[in-house]
């Protein structure tokens, strides 16, 4: 078996209890996933496992055996930036740029569980999957991803932008 | 962290094989267990993982659902038969942790999880009775805004920290737990163990056990329900208080009523108490609020934590009044 890193295959580790997100960036030198808090309260180590996103300072690296693995690397280059990356540059969504890659990840697969119907806290009705992404459900969905800088307006600027565009 | 082994359980009968060597302990989506093995809380030998298993949410011929234990929180709250059967469940669950979490934390190891007790997450630092049994408990004369006010002891006052489980008390949900001599299932409420003077012991679960499913009842007719958490930040917190509340009225007076409380006891708190004192009645405020004292008349306050009683009266009564509305 093994783990698809941006669409590349890497054995897993022998030693299990390497984390995923030091499998990306000790031994693939994908620096772009950051080290946060390093026990699941940040996200700035987000990542998506199979298009989901997760926490991979919380996943051992053994977890993602046989599953695709894709971080900002795999997202968007300088040359070809993600939606998303052009939106958080055009709306000033960061200062530091320390929690981006984990911000950008986590709305990425944001957008496509809120295209899927996917609730959140704030749905006011289950029974639709229907999901209008209001400045305050993007809040509340994008809980995982702290900014110490306060961007965070800028931020959620820049994914109801992208939110905008992809709406039918 | 120690050396460890790492298999896959190819079914749970393998898992329970495997699980009941010594020291060693199944792995859901990590996001507890991993965490307290950085911290040196857990040191297993050995990890079994099971999301490989069975993850699928099932219609019973009881008109209720299975809901497979390596099932994740989020395909759980999403699921359009929870959504439209049983929307407290969904509620909890998406009122607790992050999307990314939930993506990966699984029904059983929600079930498992450990306290977020402070002094219990610092193995270096703190004495603790749940992590070395008779060494002392800090957070009784330290920081317990987060502990519990009901149901604690001398020993222990840590809470449950779980959202899901809250609505599942409330539910009447059952766990399957698979074992070497077969199936068994307990009640939710059941499930979890007060602390006593073994706070280390959390659950009637014996070691060579796995949860296989969370089986869910056939919903009640016409029973409004919800969700309500009260935290220091409106996201991505523990619950101070929580309540999972059920409401049907009949002609002016509660025909039936479910209630449990998360964020102020060592496991998911079922109110039968006040469940009593209110079917039958009209929901009358000074009713109401005795029935509700009534079940902290024991409550044991902390500096900490004493502001819970009230908050707790307050989260309920205001939940109870809102689901009545639905009825009017």
């Amino acid at each position: 078996m093994a783990i698809r890193v941006n669409g590349e295959d890497v054995p897993p580790p022998d030693d299990i209890r390497v984390s995923l997100l030091d499998l990306l960036r000790e031994q693939m030198n994908l620096s772009g996933t950051k080290v946060g808090c390093n026990q699941g309260a940040c996200g700035a180590c987000t990542v998506l496992i199979d298009g989901r996103r997760v926490l991979s300072c919380l996943t051992l690296a053994v977890q993602a055996d046989g599953k695709s693995v894709t971080t900002i690397e795999g997202l968007g280059t300088a040359e070809n930036l993600h939606p998303l990356q052009a939106a958080f540059i055009e709306h000033d969504g960061f200062q530091c740029g320390y929690c981006t890659p984990g911000q950008i990840c986590a709305a990425a697969a944001m957008l496509e569980e809120a295209a899927a119907g996917m609730p959140s806290y704030l749905t006011s009705d289950l029974t639709t999957d229907r999901i209008i992404l209001s400045r305050e459900e993007v809040q509340e969905r994008m809980s995982g991803n702290l900014c110490r800088c306060g961007a965070h307006n800028g931020i959620i600027d820049a994914i109801l932008e992208v939110a905008g565009e992809r709406r039918p | 962290m120690s050396p460890v082994t790492y298999v896959r359980a190819p079914s749970a009968t393998e898992a329970v094989r495997m699980g009941s060597e010594p020291g060693v302990r199944l792995l859901g989506g990590g996001t507890n267990l991993v965490d307290l093995m950085r911290k040196g809380v857990e040191a297993p030998s050995g990890l079994i993982d099971v999301t490989a298993l069975a993850d699928r949410v099932e219609q019973a011929d009881d008109g209720g659902l299975v809901i497979g234990a390596p099932t994740r929180n989020s395909v759980v709250a999403a699921h359009p038969l929870i959504r439209t059967r049983y929307p407290m469940l969904s509620r909890a669950i998406l009122a607790g942790a992050s999307a990314q979490v939930r993506n990966m934390a699984t029904v059983g190891g929600n079930l498992m999880q450990r306290t977020r007790c402070l002094y219990f997450n610092d193995a270096a630092g703190s004495r603790c009775n749940k992590r070395v049994p008779g060494s002392g408990c800090d957070a009784i004369g330290g920081s317990n805004r987060y502990h519990a006010i009901i149901g604690g002891s001398a020993a222990c006052v840590a809470t449950h920290p779980s959202d899901m489980c809250v609505a599942l008390a409330a539910l009447d949900a059952r766990v399957r737990i698979a074992g070497p001599n077969g199936v068994r299932t307990v009640q939710l409420v059941d499930f979890h163990r007060l602390p006593g003077d073994r706070p280390d012991i959390e659950t009637v679960l014996d070691h060579a056990e796995m949860i296989v499913a969370i089986e869910l009842p056939a919903p009640l007719k016409a029973l409004h329900s919800g969700y309500r958490k009260v935290r220091d930040r409106a996201s991505y917190a523990f619950a101070l208080v929580s309540v999972a509340a059920g409401l049907s009225m009949q002609d002016g007076r509660v025909r039936d009523v479910r209630v449990a409380f998360g964020g102020i006891a060592p496991k998911p708190w079922r109110a039968i108490r006040i469940e009593e004192a209110l079917r039958g009645i009209p929901l009358v405020p000074e009713t109401t609020a005795a029935a509700i004292e009534a079940e902290f008349a024991e409550a044991a306050l902390l500096p900490g934590n004493a502001f819970k009683r009230e908050l707790a009266k307050r989260t309920l009564t205001a939940m109870l009044n809102e689901l009545a509305g639905d009825d009017a």
